[in-house]
């Protein structure tokens, strides 16, 4: 009895509530007409879509920036390294290759700059992080307008200048880690061999990260500063570092959504994107200055799975698409749950 | 032989100058942007005096949290919500003109109340975060009011009214014309000077409220929430109900915050069940920051100063950024980008100033110290 006592408090009641909904939610669906396969299929794809998004959250969570609900200005890098793959004309895996080249160096500016500000101030990261997000969303849509991009598929037609709200990737990169080395099973269930690869890649070399002198300086400082700061470490620039990976994976993190969805959705379409990725993290039992990669991989899944789930079987349960409301309560619960914790994460 | 300790006039100057960046910002670019669009200066008139009386309400509902230390509420969207359910039982019931708005207003306290209890009782469980708290709060509460208002009603709530239903049978459709409503209290006694209507009644409302904030200022309660506000353990030791006080200051913002969207919406004519709070709550605190308020002081003149200079750079932005670079488009997208970067820029600088004013008094202190040894 303590063992499981002990087991749904390190757990947490709302993972346990979540995990129950979604095995639930798996179970009724074959008897409401639902394949499971093409279910899961479509949760394993989404999981890859939005899987590095998620792990860009982890290294600020560990350097005690708290949550990165700045992500769009990473995405920003990305869709800029997007948008001139697509203006220089490369194809294929090479359109994604210079794609991930273009971003990088939009990715760390940002990101330094944007660590150097957080630096400044210390204890309001996140409220300050929300509004930087929100203001480069929407300065970004002057530049989108202004800037001098030519390419016909992604220029306004009448006008020739001005991008496009939704730019298709098809032709470009669209597919090209989901596509490579795929398999199926039987008729329904794809599996995207080359995304989860990429992905767990990304992982690994995130997972290396911290487990050298840099990464586990930046554990330090997120922990005990004090600590940190009688260590030796430089905090302020281990904190920038910090800034810097979690927007440069963030561009990447776009890049690998784009290439799966085939849209690059620009004007104020990121604007709204840190919330997915910050519940998705802290459903998967992170908090706000704990979070390790395990969190990230069950909470995408868990998270991504519902959003799947839910509308279909609801659909065909009670003939309501109530999937939006349920989608906004949980993922909104999920970060105010976090918000009101005072402990360490678990597991 | 003791030197007086000062700063030099001209850091005074700079000192002042900076306290109040953002409000000379706005005046500048108002400035610049005025000509540029070529609107009269009646026509800007009227458009004020409109906006003020439509707008301040819901503003002057911000200074209570900020008054007790709670920062920005951005929950204010939960009291919104509640003013808007109120109007859609009232519309549902056929009650027009002042009685309308009344009822309204009796619908939505409770609801108020309710709500702000609880945003409340959460934002005590994330002291020091309460400003991120209170806006996930404002997005969770959105999915609670889209479940009742786009699911619940017409199905388990009764809706007598067939025309505020959505054509599938249940929830309310996206726009509640509101026109039983409309102006009613603004053209109650509506002044005329020259081109402009003034909307005396709706002021003389603002006034009185205006009033009550003043008085509540001074009375026990208020001077409580000022003590939270300033320092909760200090507070908390000279026996103050800490925790009781800070859900209080915000019940009392709900509230005020639902009768400021039933004024809001009584002008406007139309209610936008599923959008119009959600921006509501971020154009009142960018009008409020505008205007000079911190986040952790703001006083009525913030609200009128900062209702005056937002909605005028919101009415120039889009025909400036038209006859400046051609695009009206790039106007829209400015006063968007003017508007989160207004709130940015508050939010950085109330952070800096705050470490920036304890290693200020930290510096004043010591050479005081170090003048009273010589």
């Amino acid at each position: 009895m303590n063992k499981i006592t002990n087991f749904i408090r390190s757990f947490g009641w709302p993972r346990i509530i979540i995990t129950l909904f979604l095995l639930s939610l798996f179970i009724i669906a074959p008897f409401v007409g639902v394949k499971v396969s093409t279910s899961l299929s479509d949760t394993i794809v989404r999981f890859g879509m939005n899987g590095i998004m998620v792990l860009a959250m982890v290294p600020m969570i560990h350097s005690g920036c708290g949550l990165n609900f700045g992500l769009p200005l990473g995405i920003i890098a990305g869709l800029l390294g997007g948008t001139l793959a697509i203006e220089f004309n490369f194809v294929g895996p090479v359109s994604f290759l210079m794609a991930i080249i273009f971003a990088t160096p939009f990715a760390l500016i940002l990101g330094w700059g944007y660590g150097k500000l957080l630096n400044r101030v210390k204890g309001g990261e996140m409220m300050i992080a929300t509004y930087v997000g929100f203001s480069s969303v929407a300065f970004m849509c002057i530049m989108w307008l202004l800037l001098p991009y030519r390419h016909p598929t992604m220029v306004w037609g009448y006008a020739g200048k001005g991008l496009r709200t939704t730019i298709s990737t098809e032709g470009y990169y669209w597919g090209v880690l989901s596509d490579f080395l795929k398999f199926r099973i039987g008729e329904n269930f794809l599996f995207p061999t080359g995304m989860i690869l990429f992905f767990a890649f990304i992982a690994l070399l995130v997972w290396a990260f911290f487990h050298t002198k840099r990464g586990t300086a930046m554990t330090a400082v997120g922990s005990n500063r004090v600590f940190a700061r009688a260590s030796g470490i430089d905090i302020d620039k281990v904190r920038t570092l910090s800034v810097m990976m979690s927007t440069w994976l963030g561009a990447i993190g776009i890049l690998v959504y784009q290439q799966s969805f085939g849209f690059i959705q620009l004007y104020m379409g990121p604007f709204f994107m840190a919330l997915p990725a910050i519940s998705a993290i802290l459903i998967g039992g992170a908090s706000v200055n704990k979070a390790t990669i395990m969190n990230v991989v069950v909470g995408t899944f868990l998270f991504q799975g519902i959003l799947t789930m839910t509308p279909s079987v609801m659909n065909s349960m009670i003939h309501t698409d109530m999937s939006e409301v349920i989608r906004i309560v949980v993922s909104n619960g999920m970060i105010l749950y976090a918000l009101t914790r005072k402990s360490e994460a678990s597991r | 032989m003791k030197e007086r300790l000062k700063e030099s006039g001209k850091e005074k100057f700079l000192h002042i100058l900076e306290k109040n960046s953002v409000p000379i910002l706005f005046t500048v670019i108002s400035l610049i942007g005025i000509p540029l669009s070529g609107y009269s200066l009646s026509y800007l008139g009227q458009e004020i005096v409109v906006r003020i009386a439509r707008n301040s309400f819901l503003i002057i509902a911000l200074l209570v949290p900020i008054m007790a230390g709670m920062g920005l509420n951005f929950g204010m969207t939960l009291g919104a919500m509640a003013g808007q359910i109120g109007l859609i039982f009232m519309a549902d019931w056929g009650i027009v003109g002042i009685p309308g708005i009344i009822l309204a207003m009796i619908i939505s306290t409770p609801i108020s109340a309710f709500l702000g209890w609880l945003c409340g009782k959460i934002l005590n469980m994330a002291k020091g975060r309460e400003m991120v708290t209170s806006y996930i709060i404002g997005f969770f509460i959105n999915g609670v009011y889209q479940l009742i208002v786009l699911y619940g009603m017409g199905s388990v709530i009764p809706i007598k009214n067939q025309a505020l239903i959505l054509p599938r049978g249940y929830g309310i459709r996206n726009t509640v014309n509101l026109i039983s409503i409309r102006k009613v209290l603004d053209n109650l006694l509506a002044l005329r000077i020259g081109t402009i209507s003034i909307p005396v009644a709706t002021l003389i409302i603002i006034g009185l409220l205006c009033l009550f904030i003043v008085w509540f200022r001074k009375t026990k309660l208020g001077q409580d929430m000022r003590a939270v506000g300033q320092d909760m353990e200090v507070s908390r030791a000279a026996g103050i109900r800490v925790e009781h006080t800070r859900i209080v200051s915000v019940i009392i913002s709900t509230i005020l915050a639902g009768y400021g969207m039933i004024l809001y919406l009584q002008n406007i004519g139309t209610l936008n069940t599923y959008n119009s709070h959600m921006q509501i709550g971020m154009f009142s605190i960018a009008a409020l920051l505008v205007g000079g308020a911190t986040v952790n002081r703001a006083s009525i003149g913030n609200v009128f100063l900062g209702v005056t200079l937002f909605h005028l750079m919101f009415i120039v932005s889009p025909t400036a950024g038209k006859n400046l670079i051609g695009e009206a488009q790039l106007g829209e997208y400015f006063r968007v980008f003017v508007s989160y970067g207004v709130i940015t820029l508050a939010l950085i600088l109330y952070e800096m100033r705050k470490r920036r004013d304890v290693e200020r008094s930290g510096r004043l202190l010591a050479q005081q110290q170090k003048s009273e040894e010589v």
